[in-house]
């Protein structure tokens, strides 16, 4: 039997267990995700402001979430907050906070770079029609960044799908942990099982990021 | 011209940190009537045109339109705005928007009319300078000239009672600084009040009703065209004349 490692996966419940693994992974990075679009663009707009207060807090806020390991927050998040505060946090709880902070930094710079890259007279000529400043942010601004942030909001969200890995690490079980699990129970009995569990769990990831790769594409079509 | 006044422009001063760019600007320009604003570069023409519609704030005095007077901070500031059409150097079409689009958006946005209604004058407009057929293009797929057309449209369609231009063709390749002209020259024949800053000379003379000397932040000369052109009263706007008068100079070295 050294050569039916793939018969492990459908023994028992062992791919409904992967698929309640990648539901685990994406569920937390969708949340995060949702979360930090909205936030990442109010935090965008914010860096934008002159003011050298909101300058300095931003940029402070931006470095600590970029020089940090996600790992580090992660652990911050689940044991020193829980030691510190006393706050009991479940590991998904604090996965997703430390997500959502990750990719609102990330977003946000994303949010800045797009709209320093609208050029000052597209502001005036808006002005100049009798927009006030929320109908050119919206009619005019906004629109045009979305078109240069489609793709790097794809690509944060793919970054944070996969990024979600680590949080095995604070005793969270996703796709990965489910899969070293089946492999680990099933060690001597099929050693090839290994191949074959990385395998569909690389093929999960890919279904998980690919439609988002897909909508992405189909979007900055229709805005071209 | 002795039509009633629609623009006034008094003791207007800005300053940029340390330079006064507008040092004590007077002038007013009557409904119907053609301004052209010349000078050198650096002389406060394009600031002077951005005051007018309060896309800065001056430091001291005042502009009126209509006897309202304009602040950049001010609450009716947009109101306003509606009422000053201005067209700038750049191409500043939205680019993620079509040609049509593009003029009707204030126009719906801004001024609640219905977007048919908007979009039919749109089409006239589109006609009148034979862009009609571009009128689903995208500001990418236009040239220049084009585009700087569309701009002007775009300005109109709101219905201002007066227009600014900024030295719109300065940015336009030669061969196509004509066609934007000949639009602005058709639209001072149906009695737009415009405040014009440019470079063409022979435009300048031939659409002028009235021409204002910038030098340092003052006016120096404020004229009649043909006087202006033939017979300026300062040394300053001779020399700047003379800057644009070429003379064979070049000598043979045999």
């Amino acid at each position: 039997m050294q050569d039916s490692g793939i018969k492990v996966l459908f023994m028992g419940k062992n791919f409904l267990r992967l698929l309640e693994g990648l539901w685990v992974t994406l569920r937390i990075s969708l949340i995060a995700v949702i979360i930090s679009i909205p936030l990442g663009i109010l935090f965008g707009m914010f860096m934008t402001l002159k003011n050298p207060i909101s300058r300095a807090v931003s940029r402070v806020y931006l470095e600590f979430i970029r020089i940090m390991p996600q790992l580090v927050l992660l652990f911050i998040a689940y044991f020193g907050v829980t030691r510190t505060f006393g706050l009991n946090l479940s590991a998904e709880v604090s996965a997703v906070i430390v997500f959502v902070l990750w990719g609102t930094a990330e977003m946000g710079d994303l949010v800045r770079g797009a709209l320093i890259s609208i050029p000052k007279h597209q502001y005036d000529s808006a002005a100049a029609l009798g927009m006030n400043r929320i109908q050119t942010f919206w009619y005019v601004v906004i629109p045009q960044t979305m078109r240069r942030l489609i793709p790097l909001t794809i690509n944060l969200t793919t970054r944070m799908i996969k990024t979600t890995s680590l949080v095995v690490l604070i005793g969270m079980t996703e796709v990965l942990k489910v899969g070293k699990q089946i492999i680990d129970a099933n060690r001597f009995e099929y050693p090839t099982a290994a191949l074959w569990i990385y395998g569909v769990i690389f093929l999960l990831y890919f279904l998980a990021c690919w439609p988002i790769s897909m909508l992405a594409k189909k979007l900055e079509k229709r805005w071209r | 011209m002795n039509g009633e006044i629609q623009l006034q422009v008094s003791g207007l001063v800005k300053r940029f940190g340390e330079e006064t760019v507008l040092n004590g600007i007077d002038f007013c320009v009557r409904k119907g009537e053609v301004v052209v604003v010349l000078g050198p570069s650096g002389c406060g023409k394009s600031t002077l045109l951005r005051c007018m519609n309060g896309l800065e704030s001056p430091d001291a005095g005042s502009i009126f339109l209509d006897g309202e007077a304009i602040s950049a901070g001010g609450k009716n500031i947009a109101q306003l705005r509606q009422k000053i059409g201005m067209v700038f150097q750049s191409y500043d079409l939205f680019p993620n928007k079509n040609i049509i689009d593009n003029i009707t958006l204030a126009p719906v946005k801004v001024q609640k009319r219905s977007k048919k209604e908007a979009e039919e004058q749109a089409e006239k407009l589109l006609k009148r300078v034979g862009l009609w057929e571009k009128r689903k293009a995208y500001p990418r797929e236009l040239s220049g000239g084009q585009k700087q057309r569309v701009a002007i449209i775009r300005a109109l369609c709101m219905n201002p009672e007066v227009m600014l231009f900024d030295e719109v063709t300065a940015a336009l390749d030669p061969e196509m600084v004509r066609e934007v002209l000949d639009v602005m020259i058709e639209l001072a024949n149906q009695g737009m009040t415009m405040v014009i800053v440019t470079h063409e000379m022979q435009f300048a003379r031939a659409i002028a009703d009235r021409v204002i000397f910038l030098d340092g932040g003052s006016i120096v000369e404020d004229s009649k065209p043909d006087e202006f052109f033939t017979n300026p009263k300062t040394k300053r706007a001779k020399d700047f004349l003379q800057t644009f008068a070429y003379e064979k100079r070049r000598t043979n070295i045999n």
